[in-house]
């Protein structure tokens, strides 16, 4: 399945992911981010229950350097 | 805030937060993370900005990330809108960015009207204070030198105003220090320059004015020597503001009131 992560296109083995696990892949384990799906922030607390389906549009942001 | 009444320590007090220092900084722009902490340490700092953006997807899991060297327990985060151009943009990045930090409530709202020169969006910032404030959000508020403006924002809730000095990143310094007179002088929460400071004597001007702090990034960043500027910046703010609360002379075009005695001149 295709998904949009921060605007491009990845693609992933079966048809759904948890976001435990996209994290996982993404090797953001241990990292502080926030994640959003198709415009729906997602607590951190619930990352277990909450799958990614074809066509999704996730944002996974962090903390930069900013005035 | 013009009144000179100032608690025991003379903290700086935002949205009942106490700051030790009244120098709030930027950390763009510098060439490392190393050299952003020996900065901020300079400056003696104790709130920091921080943009907002995509993490970077092919990273190995051992890079280094900005927060891991201004740890929470040190630092207050102030998250940024900086490059939002709209309300729905800088709603949007702040709610992520109270994610991201567990909860953690107190932003800087920018809203740009345009990427030339990154002047404020007064009605985009307006439109998103008030929804930020109803949200929960404790906003310190990036705005123009406008009083009315500054005011208005006030009233919607914001817990303190931040009217540019000059354009962000221009180092020109203040430009219209009648008009943030007028903004100090009407508000009743902390007022903040944040923006074109160019050198420490624009911010120690900042704060005989009666700012109840200074906000900068690339003055520091892009000096010569940035350690070395945060410390300079460090006493110009200090010492601007003991200058207000010291009160200065009236001035005089001239006068007939020499420092040293008048009587025992040797004749």
């Amino acid at each position: 399945m295709k998904m949009y992560i921060n605007g491009s296109i990845k693609e992933f083995n079966g048809v759904k992911i948890t976001a435990t696990e996209l994290i996982t892949q993404l090797n953001l384990n241990g990292k502080r981010f926030a994640i959003e799906k198709n415009g729906e922030i997602i607590s951190k607390n619930f990352l277990d229950g909450v799958y990614f389906n074809e066509g999704d549009k996730i944002e996974i942001i962090g903390a930069v350097g900013g005035g | 805030m013009a009144d000179k009444i100032v608690n025991k320590t003379d903290d700086l007090i935002i949205a009942g937060r106490s700051f030790q220092s009244r120098l709030l900084i930027g950390t763009g722009k510098y060439d490392s993370f190393k050299e952003t902490r020996a900065a901020i340490n300079a400056s003696q700092s104790k709130i920091v900005t921080v943009a907002i953006r995509r993490v970077n997807l092919g990273q190995s899991p051992d890079e280094p990330s900005l927060l891991e060297f201004i740890p929470s327990d040190e630092f207050t985060y102030l998250p940024n809108t900086a490059g939002c151009y709209s309300s729905d943009e800088a709603i949007r990045t702040l709610r992520l960015a109270r994610e991201l930090l567990d909860g953690h409530n107190l932003v800087k709202l920018e809203v740009l009207g345009d990427p030339d020169t990154l002047y404020p969006n007064v009605i985009e910032t307006i439109n998103a204070a008030e929804i930020l404030i109803k949200d929960g959000f404790d906003v310190m508020v990036y705005t123009s030198d406008d009083p009315i403006i500054a005011k208005q924002l006030e009233d919607i809730g914001c817990c303190a105003i931040m009217p540019l000095a000059s354009l962000i990143g221009s180092g020109m310094g203040i430009l219209n220090p009648w008009n943030l007179e007028i903004i100090i002088d009407k508000a009743n929460v902390p007022v903040i320059v944040d923006a074109g400071v160019g050198t420490a004597s624009d911010a120690t001007i900042a704060m005989e004015l009666g700012c109840d702090g200074v906000l900068m990034n690339t003055a520091i960043a892009l000096a010569d020597n940035p350690i070395l500027m945060a410390s300079a910046m460090k006493k110009a703010v200090e010492s601007g503001r003991e200058a207000f609360i010291a009160g200065r002379m009236d001035k005089k075009l001239y006068s007939a009131s020499p420092s040293s005695p008048t009587k025992g001149l040797i004749k």
